[in-house]
């Protein structure tokens, strides 16, 4: 039986739910903007002319790697939610692959955070940051790089919870700190050696600096802001992709299975 | 009670649809087995009933049969598959109402039985009611007349009743054609009518050949089973079809009053009739008919009651025997 109609199906959900929930659709639009209007504005203000780059656009993209990174590992998170209401025992029963579930709840919850991406994009365009059509191509291909990532993320995190409330506590203390060590909206070129390290094993960090690679592409402030290869970070993205899904799918089932 | 089979006899219980054997389930934390080596078989088209107190394994076993907990030791095969090492192709042959309801709220009573046949393979994906093959589209309509709901199936389902909820979850689970059907306690939450109705409707899957395997708290929901398997603290303590389980374990009784007591106590021991004050006076009957004890009574009656023996009586019967 081909499993592409139900991975399809799976993500489909995904996505009906989001655009029949009218305050969560406005929260989740608006609230990446407030980041990049408030703190990026504030920060570019106060900070800009010293560093010698656009904070409003380091912001930006920061953000945009960011809110896609967390959207789509907080939505493979509510498994755990359907699970406590049984509607994943619906899916958990079914005769397709467990990674097919997983794979279908990555892809919807990609879709989920798509229109936050083109939100943000917009915002960036009526603030006046500018970039070249291929830039914003290239960032849009990143984004959904991204999504994968944080999916993936999002299903090893959940393999190691048991309910809605310690998810929430979890998702916290797992994300907080990466918008600090992926630079979000601190520069991180020069850090301590202790941060280097926990800087270099966030997940946040590759998704947040491949944008930034995109989007300042050929500017001369790549060299301030970029802090590693593309190559570089496609390859890590790619292998914590892989990593994250098989460990974090083979613990899931297992723990649905071995209570 | 060790190893029970359904059925009558070994040539049943070689083409038994469903067959359990030495099943155990510890929980990770549990300090004693929920599930302790307990063995059946159901067979074919066959009406099965798992009753028990909460707490005795109902849950734990069919979370087992339909894989979603895997169990300690023992072997369990539904159609033929194991349950652990060939889980997908046990899937395929198995429907399941499970105790909380698993319907998607955001999403329609058209959408949810879209998602499930397209889980199952029984129609391909397509994004919307529209563009979906004639045949699935011919499906839900009938089924919504079905259930009256010819006006709300394309609406969230939290428009609809509990009951109606309950019976689409059925027929969800029905599309993929199920060799079994498991219901865990499908009537939880609904009234009276709303039971009534459901049942109605099941009376009909199982007539149409669909093996049915119920655990329920609801007692007269399992006087039509074929077969009663009753558990208590992990282990099966009675198994057999509901009559033979009244028969053997619970007897008939009269109630009997009047408004002089007196009299008719000393009346009954002057007879030699065994009684006991309930306070009603209880009278076995032990093969009697009620007709013949009563003529013989003299004392003036105000109060007569026949009582016979219900599938509860045995069970409140089993359990308390089976704590003492």
């Amino acid at each position: 039986m081909s499993e592409l109609g139900p991975v399809l199906a799976i993500a489909q959900r995904d996505l009906m739910k989001l655009l029949r929930d009218r305050p969560r659709l406005v929260t989740t639009l608006v609230f990446p903007l407030l980041l990049i209007g408030v703190l990026g504005g504030s920060l570019q203000a106060n900070l800009g002319r010293h560093l010698g780059f656009d904070f409003l656009a380091f912001t930006f993209t920061g953000v945009f790697g960011q809110t896609l990174f967390q959207t789509t590992a907080q939505g493979v998170m509510s498994l755990i939610n359907d699970r406590e209401n049984d509607f994943s025992q619906e899916m958990f029963v079914s005769p397709i692959s467990r990674y097919s579930i997983i794979i279908g709840k990555i892809l919807g919850e990609s879709l989920v955070a798509l229109p936050q991406a083109v939100a943000i994009i917009a915002f960036a365009l009526i603030v006046g940051i500018r970039a070249s059509a291929t830039q914003f191509g290239g960032l849009v291909v990143v984004g959904l790089l991204v999504c994968l990532l944080g999916g993936a993320f999002g299903v090893l995190v959940l393999s190691n919870l048991s309910s809605q409330e310690m998810a929430g506590q979890i998702f916290t203390f797992v994300m907080l700190p990466q918008y600090f060590l992926a630079g979000i909206f601190n520069p991180i070129k020069v850090l301590p050696p202790y941060l280097d390290v926990l800087s270099r094993i966030a997940p946040m960090r590759y998704a947040v600096d491949l944008g930034r690679a995109a989007f300042y592409a050929g500017r001369p402030e790549s060299a301030r802001v970029v802090l590693d290869s593309p190559v570089l970070d496609l390859a890590v993205i790619g292998g914590m992709f892989a990593v994250f899904l098989v460990v974090g799918t083979a613990l899931f089932v297992r723990g649905e299975r071995n209570r | 009670m060790g190893e029970l089979t359904g059925g009558i006899g070994p040539a049943a219980a070689r083409v038994a649809i469903i067959q359990v054997e030495d099943l155990v389930k510890r929980y990770r934390k549990g300090k004693t087995n929920a599930v302790d080596g307990i063995s059946f078989s159901v067979q074919p088209g066959e009406f099965f009933a798992l009753l028990g107190p909460n707490g005795a394994g109902k849950t734990t076993t069919i979370s087992i049969l339909t894989t979603t907990l895997s169990p300690t030791s023992g072997r369990v095969r539904i159609g033929g598959a194991d349950v652990v090492t060939q889980a997908s192709a046990v899937r395929r042959q198995v429907g399941i109402i499970f105790q909380n309801p698993s319907l998607d709220m955001n999403l329609t009573g058209e959408e949810n039985v879209r998602f499930h046949a397209v889980l199952y393979g029984v129609y391909p994906y397509r994004p919307q009611f529209r563009l979906m093959p004639a045949a699935y589209r011919e499906h839900v309509l009938e089924m919504a007349a079905l259930l009256n709901i010819e006006g709300d199936v394309f609406r969230p389902i939290k428009m609809l009743s509990g009951g109606t909820r309950r019976k689409l979850e059925i027929i969800r689970s029905l599309m993929h054609r199920p060799a079994v059907l498991f219901l865990d306690e499908p009537t939880r939450g609904l009234d009276a009518n709303g039971r009534r109705n459901l049942w109605e409707y099941l009376r009909g899957v199982q007539a149409a050949g669909t093996t049915v395997f119920l655990t329920t708290h609801y007692l007269e929901e399992a006087e039509g089973a074929d077969s009663v398997c009753i558990i208590n603290k992990g282990r099966i303590v009675s198994f057999g079809p509901p009559s033979r389980i009244k028969a053997e374990l619970v007897t008939e009784h009269v109630l009997i009053d009047a408004d002089d007591r007196e009299r008719l106590r000393a009346e009954l021991l002057t007879r030699g009739v065994v009684f006991a004050e309930t306070p009603l006076f209880r009278i076995k009957l032990d093969g009697r008919s009620a007709h013949q004890l009563l003529k013989a009574i003299d004392t003036p009656l105000s109060v007569v009651t026949v009582h016979q023996p219900s599938l509860e009586d045995a069970y409140l019967s089993i359990i308390g025997k089976a704590d003492e």
